[in-house]
This record gives C-alpha cells, structure tokens and sequence, in this order.
C-alpha cells in the first residue's frame, strides 16, 4: 500500500474505502480508474452563498454550476473577492451554502450532519491554503500525522503508529522534505511548509485535494516546485485536484480552467 | 490524540498559563497544610482532654459530694457494668495554691482534685502524665528519693533539658532544709508569726493535727523552727502533692520558663471545708512529690492533686460516727470511648438527676472540640475560595488562548476535528493545567507538612522570632495527621475547579466557525 505512495509508481494513491459514509448510498463504484461514465468527483449545483456585513449583505457565490472530474487538475481563477475561496470552501464543507447543493461522487454532501462532515473533510478532502496553516506546536511529522491522529482515538492510533509513522515519512520524502522532519513550522521555509501542507492533506489519503492559493505566498520558483508538485501528484497517481488562484500563469498549468467573475461561472 | 498530543505540547509552550495556575498550587499547598496541623492539633487535644477527663463522669451538683463511693460504683457497675473498664472516685474543690519564693508569697488559683492513687490510673491516663518513672506506673503521694526525669517524657529532644529536675526529691529537699535552718539560726526569733488556729469542722486525725500544727516551712525568711515541733522537715514531709508543671513555674522576660518550684518543696493550700452552714477556709500544707504535665496548658496551670482521704479528713467529708466519706464525682472509663453516650443515658436513667450530674469528656470539652472544628471548616471555605479565584484567572487566561490559537482551531477543523475534539483540547488542557498545579501544590504541601518543623525552626532564625512558640500551646512540635481522604478531596477539588474554569473558553473554541477562524490574522 506504501508502495502506491512513491511517485515512481503508477498505481493511484490508494483509497481507504470503497464505500464511506458518504458514498455509502451510491454504489458508483469508485476504484474504477476511469471516470468518463461516472458521476463527477465534486460537483457544485447554483451555490449561493453570501455573507452579512452589518446590514447588508454582500452576495459572493450567485449560483455557481461546476463540476470536478475524477482524475482532473482543475483551476479555479479570479479576481480577489469574486468568491473563489468561498467555492473551495464550500465544496471542501467548510461552510455551508444559502442555497444549491455540493455532490461528491453524486452523493449530496453540503446538508449532512456535522459529524460525517468531519469525516468527510477528514478522510475524503485534502486542503492546503495560501498561509500553509500548520499547527506551530508541531513538528512537520507531527503535522503530516495530525489528520490521522483525529481519525482516530489515542488507542487506536497507539496501535497503529508504526504504519502512520512510515506513511508519514514516506509522504514527507515524496515532497522533498524528508530531511526536515522533526523541524517546527518556524524553522522551515515558506516552500518547505507548503510541501508539508501537501504532506499533511494526502497522509489520509484524500478523493480531492483542495488547494487556496497554494502559490500565492512563495516565490516564484518555489511556487514553481509546488505547482510541479501538485502536477506530478495528478498524474502520476491520478489525483484530483481543484485549486483556486488569482494568477494566470499558475492556472494555466492546470488541465482546465473554470473563471470566476462576480460569483459566477465565466466558461473559459 | 491529536487533543492529548496538542495539550501536552500547549501545557509546555505556554507560561502564561502556568502562572495562572500558581494560585491552584498555592491554593492546594496550604489547604493541605492547614487541614494536616489543624487535625493534628484536634487530635492532639481531644486525646489529651480524653486523656485527662475520663470517658463518662458522674458528679454531685453540689461541692460537698455524696457520701459512700463505693456503693455508687456498685450501682453503676449494676446499672452500665458490662461497658466499663475501670472507676474512681475523686473530690473536685477550687482552692488557692501558696507559696513562698524570694521572700514574696506567691498566690495561684487552682482546682484541686483529691484522687485516689490506687485507681487513678484505672480512668485517666493521669499517671502517665508524671514525671517520675516510677509514679507513672503506680502513682504515690510519698516523695521520692531522686530519679525525676530530667527530660520530658513525651517530647523528644527537642524540648531540652530539665537539669533542675535532676536533684528533685529527697536530696533537693533535705539540702534546702539544712541550708534554711542555717540561715534561721542568724536571724532573731521575733519575727515569727504564729499561724492562725484551723477550725475544722469535724475532729482531725492525728497526723493532720500535727500537720496543722506545723507552720510553712517553705519560706526560708519567715518561718523559724521551733524545739518542740514534732514535724521535722529534714526526713518528713506534708501530705504529698501533684502539681501541675505550669504552676510551678513563671516566664522571663526572654519568655523562658523558670522554675519556682520542684519536687522536695512544701506549699500551701487553702481551701473550704465541707460545712454546710457556713462553709470556712482552711488551709494545709503540702509537699510536692512530683508534677504533673498533660501539655494542656489550661490543665496544667490549674490542676493540682493530693490523696483523697486526706483531703475528705481535711474538708470533713466524713461522716463522725459512720465514718462513711463523701466524694463529689466518679470517673469512669469504659472499654469503647464510643460507648459513651449510651453509658451516659443509661447512667442518667439509673440516678436522678436533681442530684447527679452525668456528662461524657465530649459533653464536656465539646465546645473546645467544636471550636477547633468551626476554624478549621471556615479556613477551608477561605482557601477554597482561594482556589475558586484561581479558576477566574483560568478562564480568563483560556479565553486568551482561545483567541489565540483561532487559526489552529480553524486549521483542526478543515482537517476534520469535530466541535467536540476541539472542546475535549481545551478541557483537557484545562484538567492537566489543574493536574499540574494541584500535584505541584500535593507535592509542596506535603513536603511542608512532613518538615514544618524544620520549616518553623529555619523560619524562626531566619526572622528572629520563633514561630512557634511552645510554651504557647505545651507542644514542643507542631502536630500533624495527613488524612489521605482529605487531601484527595482537595486535589480532585482543585482539578474541578480548572476543568470548570476551561468549560466556557472550551465551548467557545468549539462553536468558531471554521472559515472565520481561517481566515482569522
């Protein structure tokens, strides 16, 4: 199973289950490389969402309609304040829309209980941010091992440590950071703690990972590295990937573009 | 285990917190240390109070006592026999202690308790509370040739050394009475004052006519000797006393204890006689054949013993043609202290009332006994508040680190943290803040219970001023009792309390929005 993990291989990164909580009613069956007859990984129906300044509200999503194919590094680009963070929030559960619906696998995942959303974005959803947003008291371990740890009790993980510790490491060393291990946030380069960011959101072993300006705070070379990261990860293991950025240049790279403009969908 | 891993990594990197819980520390360490010394003191006193006091006490309301103990010890043994482990009688009567010492007479309030040497020890623990060897085993109104100790039994080494205790007796007795008829004989004779006659009312026995008749030889200034005296004090002595050791001694200015009196010397005692009609001082001399130390200070400034058939001829207490004597109380001691107050009602049922009195040590010390408890009770609500304190200083600490770490909050949730994991961080961190300064304050406070001797003695040199000052309460140390249940009240209290304190700072941190917390700088 580690094996999946080296970029050297060609198998996909491996899937923890075939039916989750989520995908449990949907018998779409997943491991199923190709995607062309299936329903889209991530599909967002006329999301709304707006936000309450005061006594006005600002709408910043006006019925967005996308969908993220399986196996696809799909960008989102826009303007700063066209709602692009928001959608990736939204399809990554991390608030819930006003109005339309967020599907996974066909399966509508924006109303479920706060719990399986926990374990949605737990187990199925990898996110990085522009900030990277490792926890400072962590070491790179300790942060790659974090979602695994929530996964599960202290027990269970106890149990289970040595395979968690090896994937860890191994995930560490597929971003180029195995040498930096038991480094605090602090001590690492802006680069370095976005590898560890993308480290810590495919150690569970995610359907999608969902990148917010993953670029937006480095250089450009070492967004570069990122970018050919992510790159590398999609295609060599198949990765969906749906990332949100402001700069063309960055978006470009990806397989598709969809274009934000005033919270709706530009097709490019 | 993320909560458990984040907690111990929070617990290490934040001081501020630590500071916060100082106060539970504080808070623990001196609840601990208050609880072991106050109950140390309970215990001390109520053992000494039961020591002194026999268990159940049947007493005559009036001084003069009822007449023939031994047929109530009958009817008690009758009435409550199965209880009781051992009885004696005893006559309580307040009476005035004399003495002469530097030339000025000196005057001591006292309760005199006329007992019965042979049973004595059968209801109270008063011969254990003697200073010489012997008379602890049996005690005896004969003084004795030496051998007093010259350390105090029940102190360690702490207490220092008695050495004037060390001559006491016979040796010390003899060698003042040659020393005081030396001197007499260059003074002139006139200054002799004859001591009043004694009216008693009842005939006197021989020895205390001549007992009466001899004068206080304890004043080497006043009292000459005179040829005919049968009474010589050089290989004689007055009816034996024991006196309580407080009496025989006063403080210096450097607060030091400096004996007046020892074993070999004679006193005075005045005290009414048992006419009904219209009771008279009368007055006997006595020689102290040995002190009395309880280590209750009340007790051993105020208690003084003699034998109580000397006593009961000196008052009268006895009846001229039966020869039956009165006693004014009974001490009982029973197998179980705890069978007191069944003892003490059935006593109370068997023997009226309008002339008995009949009252357990407890009913007797029992406001002393609930005293020492009330102060111990209300410093404990104090230093719990204490504590309670100390949880507002967590709460408003937590909310510090709540808003703090707004982003790792966000950061736990977008990884998948429930609302419920993230409040279990915050209380767990809460619990081992708790955990933390309560064990500190166990280990502390148990340390200074341990050495707070040492600690009181350092203290003292350090400031110049004893802290504890012995004399104040007759312990030469200060007692302590580690109750294991109490103490482990007091932690799992303070613990309470932090995890209470973190309750709304946890709750908070658990309803952020995750978005906001992200998006939070």
């Amino acid at each position: 199973m580690s094996d999946a993990l080296h970029l050297a291989s060609p198998s996909r990164v491996p899937r923890r289950r075939t039916a989750g909580p989520v995908a449990g009613g949907s018998p779409a069956d997943v491991s199923e490389p190709s995607a062309a007859s299936k329903p889209a990984r991530l599909e967002s129906v006329r999301l709304s969402k707006s936000y309450r300044k005061g006594r006005v509200t600002i709408p910043v999503l006006r019925g967005v309609d996308m969908q993220v194919r399986d196996g696809e590094f799909l960008a989102i680009i826009g303007q700063s304040g066209s709602g692009k963070s928001t959608l990736l929030h939204l399809l990554g559960t991390l608030d819930a829309p006003d109005e339309g619906e967020v599907r996974c696998d066909g399966q509508r995942i924006d109303n479920l209980p706060a719990a399986k959303r926990d374990q949605l974005r737990n187990q199925r959803i990898g996110m990085i941010f522009q900030f990277y947003h490792l926890l400072p008291e962590f070491s790179a371990l300790e942060n790659v091992l974090s979602p695994l740890m929530i996964a599960s009790g202290a027990w269970r993980y106890f149990r289970s440590r040595r395979a968690h510790l090896t994937k860890a490491k191994e995930l560490l060393e597929l971003v180029g950071l195995g040498h930096r291990l038991k480094h605090k946030p602090r001590e690492l380069s802006g680069g370095e703690m976005q590898r560890a960011a993308i480290a810590r959101a495919l150690v569970a072993g995610p359907d999608v990972l969902l990148a917010d300006e993953p670029t937006g705070n480095l250089d450009r070379s070492t967004g570069q590295e990122i970018l050919k990261i992510l790159r590398t990860l999609n295609r060599q293991q198949g990765l969906t990937i749906v990332m949100v950025t402001h700069d063309l240049a960055i978006a470009e790279q990806a397989d598709r573009v969809v274009r934000l403009v005033e919270g709706q969908v530009q097709q490019a | 285990m993320y909560k458990y891993l984040l907690c111990w990594r929070y617990l290490r990197t934040r001081y501020i917190a630590l500071a916060s819980i100082v106060s539970v520390t504080l808070g623990v360490w001196t609840m601990i240390v208050v609880n072991s010394v106050m109950s140390g003191f309970a215990f001390e006193m109520k053992s000494r109070i039961h020591g002194i006091l026999s268990d159940v006490i049947v007493e005559s309301h009036n001084m003069n006592g009822f007449p023939d103990a031994e047929y109530h010890m009958e009817q008690i043994n009758r009435v409550a026999g199965e209880y009781i482990a051992g009885m004696t009688p005893t006559v309580h009567v307040p009476a005035m202690l004399t003495f002469h010492y530097g030339g000025q007479m000196m005057t001591r309030q006292v309760t005199l308790i006329a007992i019965d040497p042979k049973t004595a020890g059968k209801a109270s623990d008063l011969p254990s509370f003697l200073q010489h060897p012997v008379n602890r085993r049996l005690p005896s109104f004969e003084l004795r040739e030496g051998g007093y100790d010259t350390r105090d039994h029940q102190s360690g080494i702490e207490s220092g050394d008695r050495d004037w205790m060390a001559d006491a007796g016979w040796p010390y007795r003899r060698l003042r009475v040659e020393r005081e008829q030396a001197f007499e004989f260059t003074r002139p004779q006139s200054t002799r004052v004859a001591p009043p006659e004694l009216s008693v009312a009842e005939p006197s026995s021989a020895i205390e006519a001549a007992e009466t008749a001899t004068e206080a030889p304890a004043d080497p200034f006043a009292v000459p000797k005179s040829e005919e005296n049968v009474f010589n004090p050089l290989h004689e002595q007055h009816t034996g006393l024991i006196l309580g050791i407080a009496l025989s001694s006063v403080r210096d200015q450097d607060n030091k204890e400096r004996f007046l009196l020892r074993p070999g010397d004679d006193v005075q005692l005045t005290f009414p006689n048992a006419d009904s009609e219209m009771p008279k001082a009368v007055y006997n001399q006595f020689t102290i054949v040995d002190f009395y130390e309880s280590k209750m200070s009340e007790y051993d400034s105020t208690f003084v013993f003699v034998p109580i058939e000397k006593l009961q001829t000196m008052r009268g207490m006895l009846d001229p043609v039966t020869g039956i004597r009165c006693v004014n109380s009974i001490q009982i001691r029973l197998k179980d202290e705890r069978d007191g107050n069944l003892v003490r009602d059935k006593l109370r049922a068997a023997f009226p009332t309008e002339f008995y009195n009949i009252s357990t040590w407890r009913d007797k010390q029992g406001p002393l006994l609930a005293a020492v408890q009330m102060e111990t009770t209300i410093l404990n609500i104090i230093l719990f508040l204490i504590i309670a304190v100390a949880g507002f200083g967590i709460l408003a600490i937590f909310f510090m680190i709540v808003v703090e770490k707004t982003r790792d909050i966000g950061i736990l949730k977008a990884l998948g943290a429930s609302g419920r994991g993230i409040m279990g961080v915050f209380l767990a961190y809460g619990l081992s803040l708790g955990m933390v300064g309560a064990g500190s304050g166990l280990v502390i406070g148990l340390l200074f219970v341990i050495y707070i001797n040492e600690i009181a003695g350092l203290l003292g040199r350090v400031t110049g001023r004893e802290i504890f000052d012995p004399s104040i309460y007759y312990f030469y140390k200060i007692p302590t009792i580690i109750d294991p249940f109490t103490v482990a009240w007091i932690v799992c209290g303070a613990m309470a309390i932090a995890v209470l304190a973190s309750v709304l700072p946890a709750r908070r941190a658990s309803r952020l929005h995750p978005v906001e917390a992200l998006r939070y700088e």
